[in-house]
């Protein structure tokens, strides 16, 4: 993964809700570019726009105006198929509620979305133990979701959404159901992912913690940018 | 192949709710087995017993009989075609002489249908050879039902009076030498049953019958006129007409039991999804499309019905030979449901039963599991990773 490449753009993007008879509008003119290996978040407040923004880039929705351009993909105009073809390929998820598949065991969450990519049996299952590995849960593999911790179902949720060795990960609030220890473990994972593998990275987060390991803040309020900052070095 | 792997993880991942599942869709396969095969043994051996006990392997009626119109009786005997005699004579054709009497059960009057049949007979199970043919007395059987209704003993001494070929009244006393017990109406209820020869002598209508019942044995050549064949099929299309008609209320029953089984698919399919949402959000973040996800649930769903046809095998196999092998008892009551009743019922399974309740289950199941799936195309991704509900 080359970086000084972009792989995110985003243009003149509006997103409105229906609210009601009225409409509500929750990103409101945003313009952002993100480059390969990128290590940034969204900021704000609650209800800032930072989910309904990061679902965007994550094709799981659809711009109202504008344009979101996610590997040269004009998000909203690709068909579902092709949508849910570049999230398996090129996009990672990392949720708030870790949202592991709860009748699977750790091994069989990373492996998923390989198996939706028919890699063979082989390469997949290094892939997966690798991943596990990169995230400290190599002895884990056989636990399910309800047997582990919040730090560990995390983290499983990390090797999941970087077992395909994606272009973009996308973590939505990712520590605000871990305490503080279990945060900073799963940030500096993170970090080490995106020196070593080149992953873009985006958070979305009001988390100083979280904050306090980005290399480029962009501060959202009531749907618009109000700043964007490269982080220089501490 | 993807959907089935994943299926079948997410099955028995679910482990006891997809177990329950399983057993109840089993339970259905077999019982549905198990009642069908049930139905099908008893009109399997109500038609063996009207063979048995009434129509024999075929017959010759005299050309004027009409069973269903009894005053046609007195013109319907015929002489007993000379070919046939040896063959009467060794029992393998009981020719039968029929008439209408009365007796007087009780102080009552009651009309009956007095037959005459060879006491060496070997055509029929009724119990002929108990009947004394040529004793001073004329000795008579009757059946079960018969008894129970008129108080008749063994022993007993029972009038009758009846007209003879010119019209005669005439009456003597038959004592009752056997009562026999037999699941077919048809030739015990308002029946008295005695030798051939004495009918013969009482109508003055030697060497005569009404008709003529074959066994095993194939008619000889004869002359065939004043007599009407009557094959098998015409002689229990009445029994063949009772059985379509049970087999459409056990289709009914069928269909009760099936319906049960889709129910609880249904549910868990409805709960499963409405449950499943972020599961179901999250596959589609992980790059499922939400027709893969429609598809995995409804391949889900009928799987049940698969795993139900394996563990109704394990259980089901021993238990529906062991049921065939040693038949089921049936209890009395059931004798005055009409139709004659064994006390033993050996149920039969017919693979193509068994073939058809499989397919059957497996396709409603696949439409069952589908039709609260769609519901998922058009589920919200990003509203399903939250749990929302929609
Ligand atoms: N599907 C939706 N329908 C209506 N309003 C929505 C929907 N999704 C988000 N919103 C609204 O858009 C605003 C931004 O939401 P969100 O992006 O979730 O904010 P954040 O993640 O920054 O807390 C909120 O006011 C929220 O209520
Ligand atoms: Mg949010």
């Amino acid at each position: 993964m080359e970086s000084n490449k972009t792989v995110i753009e985003i243009r003149n993007l509006v997103k409105t809700f229906p609210m009601g008879n009225r409409e509500f509008t929750a990103l409101n003119g945003i313009n952002l570019t993100f480059t390969g290996g990128e290590f940034s978040g969204l900021v704000g407040p609650s209800g800032s726009g930072k989910t309904t923004l990061l679902n965007i880039i994550g094709t799981l929705d659809s711009p109202t105006e504008g344009e979101a351009l996610v590997m040269r993909h004009s998000v909203g105009k690709l068909s579902q198929k092709k949508a849910a073809h570049l999230r398996n390929l090129k996009i990672g998820f990392i949720f708030q509620t870790f949202n592991l598949l709860p009748v699977y065991s750790a091994l069989e969450n990373v492996e998923f979305p390989l198996l939706l990519q028919k890699m063979n049996a082989a390469s997949r299952k290094k892939a997966v133990m690798d991943a596990l590995d990169w995230v400290g849960l190599a002895d884990k593999v056989r636990s399910r979701p309800a047997q582990m911790s919040g730090g560990e179902c995390q983290r499983v949720a990390i090797a999941r959404a970087i077992v395909k060795k994606p272009e973009i990960v996308l973590a939505d609030e990712p520590t605000a159901n871990l305490d503080a220890e279990n945060s900073h473990h799963i940030l500096q994972t993170m970090v080490k992912l995106n020196k070593e593998l080149g992953t873009t990275f985006l958070f979305a987060t009001h988390d100083e913690k979280v904050i306090g390991y980005l290399r480029r803040i962009i501060k959202l309020y009531d749907g618009k940018v109000s700043s964007d900052e490269i982080v220089t070095v501490k | 192949m993807l959907t089935f792997k994943l299926a079948i993880r997410n099955l028995i991942g679910a482990g006891l709710r997809t177990w329950l599942n399983v057993f109840v869709l089993s339970l259905s396969y077999v019982v549905i087995i198990y009642m069908n095969g049930m139905l099908d043994g008893w009109n399997r051996q109500a038609k063996t017993d009207m063979i048995h006990w009434d129509t024999g392997q075929g017959q010759l009626w005299q050309k004027n009989y009409d069973p269903v119109d009894p005053f046609t009786l007195q013109n319907s005997f015929g002489p007993i075609p000379g070919e046939l005699n040896n063959l009467v004579k060794e029992g393998q054709i009981a020719p039968v002489l029929i008439t209408m009497a009365s007796f007087y059960p009780e102080g009552r009057i009651q009309s009956i249908l007095l037959k005459g049949i060879p006491d060496n007979q070997k055509v029929l199970d009724l119990p002929t050879a108990s009947m004394i043919g040529d004793s001073t007395e004329i000795s008579a059987l009757v059946g079960k039902r018969m008894a129970q209704s008129n108080r008749i003993k063994v022993g007993d001494l029972i009038t009758l009076r009846w007209r003879d070929r010119n019209g005669t009244f005439d009456a003597a006393d038959v004592r009752i030498a056997a009562i026999f017990d037999t699941n077919v109406p048809t030739v015990d209820a308002g029946q008295i049953w005695i030798p051939l020869t004495r009918l013969q002598k009482m109508l003055q209508v030697p060497g005569e019958a009404t008709l003529l019942i074959r066994g095993k044995s194939e008619w000889p050549s004869f002359n065939s006129e004043g007599w009407v064949s009557k094959d098998l099929k015409t002689l229990t299309a009445e029994i063949d007409q009772i059985i379509k008609g049970k087999s459409f209320s056990s289709a009914v029953m069928y269909l009760i039991l099936l319906l049960l089984a889709m129910l609880a698919i249904f549910d868990t399919q409805v709960l499963s999804i409405f449950r499943r949402q972020r599961e179901i959000g999250t596959q589609i973040a992980l790059g499922m499309t939400r027709w893969q996800v429609v598809k995995l649930f409804t391949v889900e769903g009928a799987m049940h019905g698969v795993l139900a046809a394996i563990l109704a095998a394990i259980y089901g196999i021993p238990f529906l030979a062991s049921q065939s092998r040693f038949g089921i008892p049936m209890p009395k009551a059931t004798d005055s449901m009409g139709l004659a009743v064994a006390e033993k019922i050996f149920p039969v399974y017919s693979i193509g039963l068994i073939i058809i309740t499989i397919v059957f289950v497996l396709i409603t199941a696949t439409i069952v599991s589908y039709l609260p799936a769609r519901r998922i195309s058009k589920m919200n991704p990003t509203e399903a990773i939250r749990g929302r509900i929609q």
